[in-house]
């Protein structure tokens, strides 16, 4: 096992499936024979606002939150949600993003502008960003609701626990009739 | 076994593993999952009680049956069951008695951040805080085992980032709870008149005291040295914080928050050189170890808002030391929590921001109307006052107030602590207007039961609150009921009551839209580009479903319907509900039924 812990920071928009995404996450690493803590915020969060969870891990994890600057990899469900937490990244991170935009009330009202060039702006400051279509890709597997679980697999292909794994805990995860889908979802995302 | 449980399922898993029986509460964020948890274990009653204080006093009732009973509550729900709390403190418990105090520093939900530490201090009731999943569902059992060797009740305090962060928990067998309870009759020790209660006085002195020894020894006081140079006293989540920034420093942890074990605090003190004191809000170890003559640094240099971090306690001990990259980022747009789409509150809300009347708001996600663009909503303090101040500002205001006054208020929150206002408003003959916004359920909290939905925790049937009946017994003769998603009706009704002399209740009467059994879900709504004119009406309700485009940003050739035109307006069908709310305020009759929605 490697020293210290790694820090994943996930980050979005309520209702994208973030805390469940995050709970199926820390389940993998705890069966993975890991110390993990992870957290969020609940409340009013959940009505539209943003939405993060931290989840750490290793051999002996104390805090649930992690440091500023030393989140390993960062998943954002939300394209400009992402610039909102660059800050709490690694110089040396990785960025996974999903390209769904969900405008805030100011956006959609017309008073303020939907950012541009968020690419450009991750790239001056990170080596590695991968941007997934993830809606698409659900879509594409059966549901755009399961874009949470193609983060997931892509995700997977950044963390040293084997696929099988993964797919045991999805299989646990989810009822009978959604497990093939999501297993499905999960695969376009690791190979995406 | 090994379990990955949030701190609020491990207090619940706790419990059920020392034999609770019994737990009374009301919602509140972040307490509320504890109860739903505790609810679902075999041989344990759970109930949703109308408020803290009931809760308290039922808890307080099984208890002096014999039970393990908890009352469960966030930080502010404390405030409510404060009258109880202090006088319990005297009587003791017989059976056991724990009371959860989930408080919320950064405000996470809640209006305010008080530390109810302050309270066992307070209250002269232990105080245990767990910093972990595994510590929540331990120090949950150690808290009766303390309420009962010592029959006292006791506090189990956690934070927001305790009850809602997830760490790998160990579950044990349960015990059998004691199931053989009886009466037991004891005057001198439950009967709080002065006589007694001087006596009971002497006892509570006695008993801290008893506790203070019990500290010293307590085994979840833990020192740990590694330095001698640095030390931190803590408890809590930021300890962990505090031993992620520092792991070189030497520590010690306390379990139990107060009393505090003065002898070990010396103790440790005297074998370190430099002593931190890391608590989030309040000084509360630290005044109580400066009173100890012994020289720590706290509030000094940690924050006294918020809740902290690793990255926090770092820069208040070393200074902003690691240089970090600056980001160069555009301004981004806030995202505040809205109203869901096919909300019940926002047909009310545009009414009442409409209205050239001073609001009086209450807790509950119809907060959230304070803000653009329905601002229909001038206040908000704690749960009923909307009530009460409606009453106040309009007898302050006398004439000048008349038609120019309402107070909204929850369902949930109206039985809650808004009953007893609306009985003063009819007996001090008030003109305000209140309005219930009864979406059937508590929903900011998740969709919990309440005495006016007519089903308990569990989901059963149960006596449901007759909410005109109530209001016609407290004296309100002018009960009106709305259907909030008819503008032109409700804003006429508010608009007539507002003009009657005397009190007047509105029942403001539709299903929240995230209820499951909420049937009234309908066909989605589009908006008919070549009608729109680009008005912006439908803007006015804040709807997320609802959005606005530019002509030149529509791929579309859009028909201008007049030289001012700017935009169109769109509503993204996947979240709309057809509420109708935006078709009834669109004067082109631009927004349409989606056709051969499936």
């Amino acid at each position: 096992m490697f020293k210290g812990t790694k820090n994943i920071l996930m980050v979005g928009v309520g209702g994208q499936g973030i805390i469940r995404a995050s709970d199926i996450l820390s389940l993998v690493l705890m069966e993975a024979g890991y110390d993990v803590k992870k957290s969020e915020v609940h409340g009013m969060a959940q009505r539209g606002g943003c939405v993060s969870s931290d989840i750490r891990f290793g051999e002996k994890v104390y805090s649930p939150l992690s440091k500023i600057g030393d989140v390993d990899i960062l998943v954002s469900f939300e394209k400009m949600e992402t610039l909102r937490y660059l800050g709490y990244v690694k110089d040396n991170g990785i960025i996974i993003v999903s390209d769904e935009k969900v405008y805030p009330p100011s956006v959609a009202l017309g008073d303020e502008k939907y950012p541009e060039n968020i690419e450009a702006v991750m790239k001056t400051f990170f080596a590695e960003v991968k941007i997934v279509s993830a809606v698409k890709i659900a879509e594409y597997a059966g549901d755009r609701r399961m874009a949470n679980t193609v983060m997931l697999g892509v995700l997977s292909s950044f963390i040293d626990v084997g696929v099988e794994e993964w797919k045991k805990i999805l299989r646990n995860e989810f009822s009978n009739k959604l497990v093939e889908r999501n297993i499905n979802a999960f695969e376009a995302g690791r190979n995406s | 076994m090994k379990s990955l449980l949030s701190g609020n399922e491990a207090i619940a898993r706790g419990a059920y593993e020392c034999g609770v029986t019994f737990a009374s509460a009301y919602p509140g964020t972040p307490s509320t999952e504890i109860t739903q948890e505790l609810s679902r274990y075999d041989g344990v009653y759970a109930e949703w009680a109308p408020n803290e204080k009931v809760a308290l006093e039922v808890a307080v009732g099984a208890a002096l049956a014999g039970a393990k009973a908890m009352a469960v509550m966030k930080h502010v729900g404390v405030n409510v069951a404060a009258d109880p709390l202090f006088t319990v403190s005297y009587t003791g418990t017989n059976g056991g008695l724990v009371i959860v105090t989930a408080d919320d520093p950064s405000m996470h939900s809640s209006q305010n951040e008080q530390d109810n530490r302050n309270y066992a201090k307070f209250a002269k009731i232990p105080m245990l805080e767990p910093s972990d999943s595994d510590e929540a569902r331990r120090f949950i059992k150690i808290a009766f085992e303390i309420s009962q060797s010592f029959d006292t009740p006791v506090f189990l305090r956690t934070t927001t980032r305790v009850s809602h962060s997830k760490s790998v928990a160990e579950l044990e067998t349960p015990v059998s709870p004691d199931t053989k309870l009886k009466i037991t009759k004891n005057p001198s020790k439950y009967v709080m008149v002065p006589a007694k209660a001087r006596e009971r006085r002497v006892v509570v002195e006695k008993r801290i005291d008893a506790l203070r020894n019990f500290s010293e020894s307590f085994g979840e006081n833990k020192v740990e040295i590694r330095s001698t140079k640095f030390g931190i006293i803590t408890a809590g989540m930021p300890f962990n914080y505090a031993k992620e920034a520092f792991p070189e420093f030497s520590f010690l942890k306390l379990g139990m928050v107060w009393p505090l074990p003065e002898k070990l605090i010396r103790d440790f003190a005297s074998r370190i050189e430099t002593l931190y004191v890391v608590e989030e809000l309040d000084p509360f170890f630290e005044d109580q170890i400066k009173a100890m003559g012994i020289h720590v640094t706290g509030k000094k240099i940690f924050p006294y808002t918020n809740e902290f971090d690793p990255g926090i306690i770092e820069k208040s001990i070393r200074g902003p030391s690691r240089e970090r990259k600056i980001f160069h980022v555009p301004d981004l747009p806030a995202r505040p929590p809205n109203l869901c789409p096919g909300c019940p509150h926002r047909g009310l809300f545009y009414v009442l921001g409409k209205l050239k009347a001073f609001v009086t708001g209450d807790i509950g996600c119809y907060t959230l109307s304070f803000m653009k663009p329905l601002e229909g909503l001038d206040s908000c303090i704690c749960m009923g006052a909307s009530i009460g101040m409606a009453h106040g500002m309009s007898k302050a205001l006398k004439e000048e107030g008349r038609g120019k006054i309402v107070g909204v208020i929850g369902d949930s929150t109206f039985i809650h602590s808004g009953i007893t206002g609306l009985l003063n408003m009819a007996y001090n003959r008030s003109d305000a207007v209140i309005v219930i916004c009864d979406n059937r359920t508590t929903a900011m909290t998740g969709m919990q039961d309440h005495p006016g939905t007519g089903r308990t925790l569990q989901g059963a049937a149960a006596a449901e609150l007759d909410l005109q009946a109530l209001a016609h017994a407290l004296g309100i003769d002018n009960v009106r009921v709305i259907n909030p998603f008819d503008i032109k009706t409700s804003r006429n009704i508010i608009k007539e009551e507002l003009k009657r002399e005397g009190p007047s209740l509105v029942i403001s009467r539709a299903p929240c839209a995230l209820l499951k059994s909420n049937s009234a879900k309908g066909q989605p709504l589009e908006v008919i580009l070549d009608a729109c004119t680009g008005c912006k009406s439908c803007l006015g309700l804040g709807c997320p479903a609802i959005s606005w485009k530019l002509l030149e940003d529509i791929p579309e050739v859009v028909k201008k319907k007049s030289g001012k035109q700017e935009g169109a307006a769109f509503i993204d069908t996947t979240l709309c509900n057809g509420c109708t709310l935006c078709q009834q305020l669109c004067k082109a009759q631009a927004i349409k039924k989606v056709k051969n929605h499936v």
